[in-house]
């Protein structure tokens, strides 16, 4: 096993300003090298440990702890980068690992262990080449105290320090580089004239491990004791065992034990085929609470009525009750979301092992360390007796980023009422109503335009549940607003020029756990605002893209994102008969995309997406390649919600259960051809994780406005006749 | 004791007969590669070949196995040689790559029997196997460049 690694740490630079809440902003760089050795008090086996996030052993391997947790974003390879970057190491060296909960791996900007909010890249742009660099110059010192050189005489290539015609591997360097002083923080960085990957990006590194089932996901952990829970949910949120006969589940070969949890009942068993046998044959009578009522035709009605109404004030400028009278066109409009389940292909899943006075985790989690301090709570341990092993995650979007710790808790909770060393397997089933969902909707936007076009009047109202609330990130909400119900509406550059505005959100209590997904409240609020610029271009009489280029005038990354995709979709340009193009841009995680797709109405009214054009401005694409993958896949991931997507309720009971009723975009749906073009720009570094979703789903329903002269304006399209 | 050849090895497992191969394979047996993500033959993350046929495998009673050939990912290829796995690499295809085991074993059967796919033959084979991250645009990249590579260039 790996020793821990502990270090003390200086604070050397402040950085940035919030994404959300009021955060503590802080970017630590632990500063003082030590030894360390691997299963042995050798000295020859001293491990070079130059800071958190990377050591060198003697036989030259470079263990690099990455404080981001890939679920398929990239950042395995993108932060080992930004380390081989300033290191010159030999690749093939790298032993890339997932860092264990600490404080050395907290968010440089959010202050709490979370891959979230496609923040990897830009926060960890500073911190992860100050990382290589440091090492760097204490292997180049080692080497220059050996040869008695001067440091600047030294070189770095391949993993070696040379001098003249002397070559030392970095391995070799590790005992002595170990006994050099602390540095003084921050050291000198490449500048980027002489980077030799950034900008220009390196295959990934977790591909050769991704094609042959190698790779290790939290579903995959496997001990020779290790037995399977299946647990058994209430219907209903929030419901209870009132008792339950577990007489036929004992009977079934394989199976274990059963016992109660706060959220169940479980089945333990030697295998996960024997426990979900168990689960089938358990009799529960539940107590349902009041969730029971829940259904989602009488609750969207009533997010209907409350949109209807004026909500707390996001935004607002001017009085827009009297702009109207300046309208010679009013459009009014009302959108519908539902909730989404994120889906994951890897359902939830956790291994719990406990003793008296620890507790091992392994499982696929965006927030090691709050999984960390819910188990700690649930077993009345402290925190550091609690270790979490992450393993790559199959796929996030969100789910696995839970400030409550919902599936890990009940894995302790299965853990502790058993005292079995088990591995709590979700099926599909139960990932598709575990809740914690995009929460469901409704928009309702009244505009008013002038002679010319020009927005003289907006009037939006938004009613939907807050995902901050009770989470970490609660102190985010100011005067009742949760910035991510309104974000993408309430600072639209759209009503920047606007001098009579309102933007007002109603956030009504609903007890059905809701939770960020991909993108989160642009995923709605881009649709809304994208479909209702198009709707104003239509009533002015103007081409979608020349009325965007006039009123984004004065917003040259938006602009920026639109021209080139235009451009390169040739807006203007003639399509073949039955084809049609929508366009959107929207802005979100510090990243400006603008999507132009074509499209056909097939005979019985599906929507066929036959090309996007795309154009990201993120700043400085780190890794260019990652960056038109992740949009790709923001393409598709938006082109599911937007056409099948939806979580609906009756009698307080999830009516989807698999990806028969809850249905993703197939190979046959997916776009034969998808472009992304990466603007060329000097702005602010942004995320590319998640901008490629907000613009697809308007683009769409622009398009299929201009085939059919329908709006489309409830969520999802599904079919258009 | 269920007689198995799995990647050209034999295996005696005791099994019920109601397991489906994926649980025999993943629980009883460790090759973990083929993956769990539906339970009902709806997403393809668990495809296997069953006498070089698409299957999938959590829903295939491990009773029709026996005897018979199985390949997993494990067994596609040694050394990740296979034409699709280095196309899989050559175009950076998997994100999170969960799925990828599932596509790949799709994507093998297609290329055994059609040398030179064409897109509406890869969405008629692929199209039973989801993938979250819509990794799809470059699954197809990767199926045309491996069915050249399997040609020798030619393709």
């Amino acid at each position: 096993m790996m020793n821990k690694i502990t270090s003390t740490r200086r604070q050397f630079l402040k950085t940035g300003s919030l994404i959300t809440g009021g955060l503590l902003i802080s970017f630590m760089m632990p500063s003082a090298p030590r030894k360390r050795t691997l299963e042995s008090t050798d000295d020859n086996n001293a491990v070079f440990v130059p800071n958190a996030y990377l050591s060198i052993a003697p036989d030259d391997t470079i263990r690099i702890l990455i404080a981001k947790a890939e679920m398929g974003q990239g950042i395995w390879t993108t932060l080992s980068m930004l380390i081989g970057e300033e290191l010159d190491a030999d690749w093939s060296k790298f032993k890339i690992e997932h860092a264990p909960p600490g404080k050395d791996y907290i968010h440089t900007v959010f202050g709490v262990q979370i891959t979230g909010g496609s923040s990897t890249t830009w926060s960890e742009f500073d911190r992860y080449r100050q990382a290589g660099a440091l090492a760097r110059i204490m292997l180049v010192e080692a080497a220059a105290k050996r040869l008695g050189a001067m440091p600047e005489e030294c070189r770095t290539e391949n993993g070696e320090v040379i001098v003249g015609n002397k070559r030392i591997r970095y391995g070799a360097l590790a005992d002595e580089a170990s006994s050099l002083p602390a540095r003084k923080q921050p050291v000198p960085l490449r500048p980027p004239a002489l980077w030799k990957y950034i900008g220009k990006g390196i295959k990934r590194l977790d591909a050769p491990e991704k094609v042959d089932g190698s790779a290790k996901f939290g579903m995959d952990v496997q001990f020779p004791d290790l037995l399977t829970a299946v647990v058994a949910h209430p219907p209903v949120y929030g419901g209870k065992v009132k008792k339950y006969d577990d007489s036929k589940t004992r009977l079934i070969p394989g199976v274990r034990n059963v016992v109660q949890i706060p959220t169940g009942v479980a089945v333990i068993a030697d295998h996960f085929w024997a426990a979900k046998k168990g689960r089938d044959v358990l009799s529960i009578e539940w107590d349902l609470s009041d969730n029971k009522n829940i259904d989602s035709v009488t609750q969207l009605q009533e997010l209907k009525n409350l949109a209807a109404t004026k909500g707390l004030p996001a935004a607002q400028a001017g009085n827009v009750d009297t702009a109207f009278s300046k309208a010679v066109k009013i459009v009014e409009s009302e959108y519908t979301f539902p909730y989404l389940a994120h889906a994951p292909m890897e359902p939830l899943n956790v291994t719990v092992k406990l003793s008296k006075d620890s507790c091992e985790i392994w499982t696929g989690t965006q927030m090691p360390m709050a999984e960390q301090s819910a188990a700690a709570k649930i077993l009345s341990l402290k925190p550091e007796q609690v270790n979490v092993h992450t393993l790559f995650l199959g796929g996030g979007f969100g789910r696995r980023a839970n400030p409550s710790s919902d599936f890990v808790s009940e894995a302790v909770h299965v853990a502790k009422e058993s005292g079995e060393f088990i591995k709590m397997v979700w099926t599909r089933e139960d990932d598709m109503r575990g809740g914690y969902y995009r929460p469901s909707f409704v928009h309702r936007v009244r505009a008013g335009i002038d002679s010319n076009g020009r927005i003289v009047a907006w009037e939006h109202n938004l009613a939907g549940q807050s995902v901050l609330t009770g989470t970490p990130f609660e102190g985010g909400i100011a005067k009742g607003i949760d910035p991510t119900s309104v974000e993408g509406a309430s600072d639209s550059p759209y009503l920047h020029d606007v001098s009579d505005y309102y933007v007002g959100l109603h956030t009504p209590k609903i007890n059905i756990p809701v939770l960020w997904y991909r993108s989160v409240g642009h995923t709605h609020t881009a649709a809304v605002m994208e479909s209702m610029i198009d709707e104003l271009a239509h009533a002015a009489g103007k081409d979608p893209l020349t009325y965007r280029r006039e009123l984004l005038k004065n917003h040259p990354r938006h602009l920026a994102a639109l021209n080139l995709a235009a451009e390169k979709a040739g807006w203007n340009k003639p399509l073949p008969k039955g084809r049609y193009r929508g366009i959107a841009v929207h802005e979100s995680f510090l990243s400006f995309v603008s999507h132009v797709v074509e499209i056909s109405v097939e005979s019985k009214g599906q929507i066929k997406l036959h090309k996007v054009v795309s154009a990201i401005d993120c700043g400085l694409p780190v890794n260019p390649d990652g960056v038109r993958a992740q949009i790709e896949s923001g393409i598709i991931f938006g082109l599911s919600g937007a056409i099948h997507g939806k979580i609906t309720l009756s009698n307080g009971k999830v009516q989807q259960s698999n990806f028969h009723d809850y249905r993703i975009s197939r190979m046959n749906e997916a776009p034969l051809e998808i472009e992304v073009h990466v603007v060329e720009s000097t702005g602010k570094m942004g995320g590319a994780g998640e901008c490629g979703v907000p613009p697809l789903a308007p683009a769409i329903a622009n398009a299929v406005f201009a085939a059919t002269g329908k709006r489309l304006r409830n969520y999802p399209f599904a079919n258009v006749v | 004791m269920i007689k198995l050849t799995i990647n050209q090895k034999l295996y005696s497992v005791d099994a019920p007969a109601d397991m489906p191969l994926l649980w025999v394979l993943r629980d009883l047996l460790g090759l973990t590669g083929t993956k769990f993500g539906c339970g009902m033959a709806q997403c393809g993350a668990c495809t296997i070949h069953l006498n070089g046929e698409a299957v999938r495998s959590c829903v295939t009673l491990v009773g029709r196995a026996e005897g018979q050939h199985v390949v997993t990912i494990e067994g596609l290829s040694d050394n990740r040689s296979h034409p699709l796995q280095k196309a899989w690499i050559e175009e950076d295809v998997p994100q999170c790559g969960y799925c990828q085991s599932g596509q790949l074993m799709s994507a093998a059967v297609l290329l055994a029997e059609n040398a030179n796919p064409t897109d509406d033959d890869i969405d008629k084979a692929m199209s039973g196997n989801i993938c979250r991250c819509g990794t799809y645009p470059r699954i197809r990249r990767a199926i045309h460049l491996a069915a050249k590579l399997q040609s020798g260039g030619k393709g």
